[in-house]
This record gives structure tokens, C-alpha cells and sequence, in this order.
């Protein structure tokens, strides 16, 4: 099973910029049953939950929702106490330029060294960039890359 | 070994030994048990016809219904004046089972639950702490009677009040726990969660029962305490615990077969199985006389082992319990128990799941689906874990239980739960029931 826990201080570090931050991501165990990302985005709605993000995985049995909250804490404990197994998790939000070639570029970065496990996007953005939400793997080779590319 | 004389009886001396006292004890009930007089003679058997131990099987069963028939010494072979002690099981339904003891039933479980210890090397330096229960339930009475024929050192402490309990660990440098295995558990954990290290406290060994536990239960309590653990099985209906007790070498439990005929049946013939063979242990008692059984259907389901045990006893062994007949489950031919699913489970995701079985049919095929709750340890926002950890499941329940089975992943509390909080364990959408 993946860790859930936050990447080590000096990985932190690298990140401090505005442009590339951690992000607490929520991911919410959804049964393969009609209604059930509805229930889910129910009860975040009930509870006053702003989602900043989100995007669905699933398989013929069963699905994975993910998505980033205003509140972590207290989106998680909503949808724990509903019933959901969540967890959370890091993911990288990286900003993108909003123009032709601005995703590839980033990409091209990270060529051959890191998987991109996921990626969705932010609904929002930033300012005039995208705000992609990023599951890189690993972690500390993603962000060496992102420094030593000097993209940000 | 704890009377050693009736535990390395040879085989062909222990069978003239039952055989003498089933005859004695089939005359005595068709003497001075009206019940069992009627039975008997419906089912047109003379208590001098069992010639051998084969003509057991000449002989009717008795089911737990037919206790509350008799409710509370019907079944009683001596006047109540030589009645000394009673203990009861809570019925879940209708009244509650009753066990009336004569001082010589008391005298044989003391030295039966005496073996039990003594199989765990409990001697008269030992101290026992005794979380079971006392009073009408029998584990309580039945260890504190063993361990004060060894001569061992009893705390009486019954259930609950677990700081008492590891207070009292502590301070008497307790070496031996009875228990029911969920709460050697909890009490280990309470203990760390106290800082205080249960490998540290020097207890030896533990006797659990009383509840259905599984392999890597045992494994768990072994490594939680530093102790070894043995399975001991009893039941209200027979004498409480002392029925049946492992030995070092944990390969099945000995029956005490001096004193309890053991038979394991096919659940809906009746008809016996051979030794190795799955089906619901049969108990007839042979000596008591404050409630004696013939072929007390116990809807423990398990097998017997006929091999030698390496330990000397001379008695026949029978597997850790299987499951309940209650619980069980026909699906394509094999027979399926909760219990199995449960410790794939365990095994699987390293807590105790909470699941469901639920069986169907489509057209002339059984399908059997198992839900399981999610816990957030085994979750993962990875696709491919969480694919993974249903495809493993899937893998040891085929090994385990010979069929394959479906797993599916539900959020937690999905699973129904009965109106008391414990949960149903199986649901069977076929239409016909392949079982009564």
C-alpha cells in the first residue's frame, strides 16, 4: 500500500515556491453501485465543502475518487463519519502556463525518471496557469528535476 | 501426566472401558429417566442390546430442543438431593440450557479441567488468573477447579475490569491466563496503550476458548504475550470446558475419552464419518449422572483425528473447531463456514474484517460473493493496491475454502448488521435451501 504520511522535511523544503506545492489529496473509497460518487459529493455538499479539485479512477468493481478540499480535516472527517473509507495523501499541484506545449514541456522533464502515477486538474487554476494535481513517483527524483530544469 | 493411568489407557483397554460404561449408562437412564425411557423405547432400542461400541448408533440422538423439553432436571438420573451444583448458557432463544452437577461430576471435572492444565504444564508453583467468567456460566467454576486440584495458585478475578487485570498481572507475577481469546488480545493491547510491554510480565501459557478463534488468532496472543496458547473446547451441555484440551504439540485437541464418547456425523444424515472427515461432532457422556447425554448433537463442526498423538495420550483428537452447522453452507457441493473466510481475512489485511457471505444462484449455479469492509490501513489511492489486495483475497479464499469466490470491497458499516450490533454473516438468496 502507498504511504500516507507527508514526505520527508527536506523534500518540504524544495517546495517552498509558488508555483510547485504539496497538496493534501483526499481519496474516497466509492462501491461500484449507481449513486455512489453522488452520495459522496452529497455529503461534502451538506457539510459545506468547497472542492478545489477532483477526478475519478475506476475499475469495473470499484472506484477511487480524489480530490483536493478547502478543508482536509474537515472534509475527511465528513466522509469518514458518512461511511467513506478516505485517507490522505501528498500529490504534487504544479502550475502550468496556460498556452500550446506548456503541459509538454513539463512533462518532457520528467522523461524516463518519474512515473506520473495521475494527474487531474485544478477547477480553478492559477491566475492565468492550469493548476495541475500530480502523483509523481518518486517523489525526491521529481523534485530534483523540477529544480535542476529551473522551471520554477 | 495429570492422572496418567486413564490418559495412556491403551486403545483396546479404553474401548472396554467406554463400552462397559455406556452399557451401564444406557441401563441406568432407561431405569431412572423417564425421558429417556420414552426415547428409548420410541425408538425400540433395550439397553441390552448394545453388545458394542457400534450400537451407539442404534441409539437416538439428543438435540439442544430437546433440553428445554426437559427443562431443568428431567434429564437427571439421580433425586435432586444429590444435586450439588447448577450452571446455565444463556439460550438466545426460548429457555436457557441447564447442567446439574452431583459431587462426583464435580469431582470429574475438576480432574478433567486438571488434565487440561496439567497438558499445559500448569503445576502447584503456577499462578492462574482467571478471567472467565464466574458463576452460571461454566468456564469460571471449571478452570478454578482444575487448576485447585493441581494445587496451582487461583486468582478467582472473573471477567472485566481490565486495569484490575493487568494491575493484578503485575503484582502477583500471574504465569498463567484463561481467557476467551478476543480479550488475551484486548488486554494486551490495553496494556501498551498503558506502556507497559505484556512480553515483560513473565506470564508463561494461556487457555483460550469459549468463542470460535483461527491460527493466526493463536499467533497473534503467542507473540502479543510471549506465551504459548492452547485451545480448549467444553460445552455447557456436557460439562463446560474439559471436554476436549491441547496438548505441546497443538495438533488437535484430545477428547477425553474415558468419559465422553466422541462420534462425528454427517449433519443431514446422521450417519457417522470416517475419521478425517468434516462433519458435527456427537458427544455422548459416559459417566455423568446429574445430566447425562446419549449422542448429544453439539453443531460444532469438526473432524477426528485417529493417529496416535506423539504426546503418549492414548485419546483421539479432533480438529480445532470448523465452524457451527448453524453457520454452514452448501455451495456447489462444499461445505463453506464463516470461519474460513475470516481468517483469509485476517490474513489478508492484518485486522479483523468485518464481511458478509452472500450466496445466489444463477441458473443452476451457486455463486458465492464476500463483502468486505474496507479498513482506511488497507485503502490506497492507488487503483493498482486496491486491485491487488481484492485479487489476493480472491486467490486465498480459493485455496482455502476448494471454491472460488468473489471479493468485494464495500465502505465500512455497509455490511448488515443484526438488530443486537453483531453482524449476519451469511446470506443465502437461493431459493432452495440445499440445507435444514
Amino acid at each position: 500500500m502507498s504511504e500516507s504520511g507527508a514526505p520527508s522535511s527536506a523534500t518540504e523544503n524544495w517546495l517552498v515556491d509558488d508555483r510547485v506545492v504539496l497538496l493534501d489529496q483526499i481519496s474516497v473509497f466509492l462501491e461500484n453501485r449507481p449513486g455512489s460518487l453522488a452520495a459522496a459529493a452529497a455529503v461534502l455538499a451538506e457539510a459545506g465543502t468547497n472542492l478545489r479539485a477532483l477526478s475519478i479512477a475506476e475499475t469495473e468493481r470499484f472506484g477511487i475518487a480524489r480530490l483536493i478540499a478547502d478543508d482536509t480535516e474537515q472534509a475527511l472527517a465528513t466522509l469518514q463519519q458518512a461511511g467513506f473509507t478516505s485517507r490522505v495523501n501528498k500529490v504534487f499541484g504544479i502550475q502550468v502556463p496556460d498556452r500550446p506545449g506548456g503541459l509538454a514541456h513539463l512533462l518532457q522533464v520528467f522523461d524516463g525518471h518519474v512515473n506520473v502515477e495521475y494527474m487531474y486538474a485544478d477547477l480553478k487554476g492559477v491566475g492565468s496557469n492550469s493548476l495541475m494535481i500530480m502523483k509523481l513517483e518518486p517523489v525526491d527524483e521529481a523534485v530534483r528535476l523540477l529544480v535542476q530544469a529551473g522551471l520554477y | 501426566m495429570w492422572n496418567d493411568k486413564a490418559q495412556r489407557l491403551p486403545r483396546e483397554e479404553l474401548r472396554t472401558l467406554q463400552l462397559r460404561r455406556l452399557q451401564d449408562q444406557v441401563a441406568r437412564l432407561s431405569d431412572r429417566v423417564e425421558w429417556y425411557r420414552r426415547r428409548l423405547a420410541d425408538h425400540g432400542v433395550q439397553a441390552d442390546q448394545i453388545a458394542t461400541l457400534a450400537d451407539l448408533a442404534r441409539l437416538p440422538f439428543t438435540g439442544k430442543t430437546d433440553l428445554r423439553e426437559v427443562f431443568p432436571f428431567g434429564l437427571s438420573a439421580v433425586p435432586r438431593s444429590e444435586l450439588v451444583e447448577v450452571h446455565m448458557s444463556s439460550g438466545s432463544t426460548g429457555k436457557p440450557v441447564v447442567n446439574a452437577y452431583t459431587r462426583a461430576d464435580l469431582e470429574l471435572w475438576g480432574d478433567l479441567m486438571a488434565r487440561t492444565l496439567d497438558m499445559g504444564g500448569v503445576g502447584a508453583d503456577d499462578i492462574v488468573q482467571n478471567t472467565f467468567g464466574y458463576g452460571l456460566f461454566t468456564g469460571g467454576f471449571g478452570v478454578h477447579y482444575g487448576a485447585e486440584a493441581i494445587g496451582a495458585l487461583v486468582l478467582p478475578i472473573s471477567s472485566g475490569n481490565t486495569r484490575r487485570q493487568l494491575d493484578t498481572i503485575v503484582d502477583f507475577g500471574t504465569t498463567t491466563l484463561t481467557a476467551t481469546p478476543s480479550y488475551a488480545l484486548y488486554l494486551a493491547e490495553y496494556a501498551r496503550e498503558n506502556g507497559v510491554d505484556p512480553r515483560s510480565l513473565g506470564l508463561k501459557r494461556g487457555f483460550f476458548g469459549a468463542e470460535p478463534w483461527s491460527e493466526p488468532m493463536r499467533s497473534q496472543i503467542e507473540d502479543d504475550w510471549g506465551i504459548e496458547a492452547f485451545d480448549i473446547y467444553g460445552l455447557t451441555e456436557i460439562i463446560g470446558p474439559g471436554v476436549g484440551s491441547e496438548c505441546h504439540e497443538h495438533d488437535g485437541l484430545h477428547i477425553q475419552e474415558d468419559h465422553f464418547y466422541p462420534e462425528v456425523v454427517d449433519p443431514d444424515t446422521g450417519l457417522e464419518v470416517p475419521p478425517g472427515e468434516t462433519g458435527e461432532l456427537v458427544l455422548t457422556t459416559l459417566t455423568r449422572q446429574g445430566t447425562p447425554l446419549l449422542r448429544y448433537r453439539t453443531r460444532d463442526v469438526t473432524y477426528l483425528i485417529d493417529e496416535p498423538c506423539r504426546c503418549g495420550r492414548t485419546s483421539r483428537r479432533i480438529h480445532r473447531l470448523m465452524g457451527r452447522t448453524d453457520d454452514m453452507l452448501i455451495i456447489r457441493g462444499v461445505n463453506i463456514f464463516p470461519q474460513q473466510v475470516e481468517e483469509v481475512l485476517l490474513r489478508a489485511q492484518g485486522t479483523a474484517p468485518h464481511y458478509q457471505l452472500v450466496v445466489d444462484r444463477h441458473g443452476s449455479m451457486d455463486s458465492l460473493e464476500v463483502e468486505v469492509e474496507m479498513t482506511v490501513e488497507a485503502f490506497s489511492d492507488d487503483l493498482g493496491d486496491v486491485l491487488a489486495l481484492e485479487r489476493r483475497i480472491e486467490d486465498d479464499l480459493r485455496s482455502a475454502l476448494g471454491i472460488q469466490a468473489k471479493c468485494v470491497l464495500v465502505n465500512p458499516k455497509t455490511v448488515e448488521r443484526a438488530i443486537t450490533g453483531k453482524a449476519v454473516r451469511t446470506i443465502d438468496r437461493r431459493e432452495v435451501k440445499t440445507h435444514v
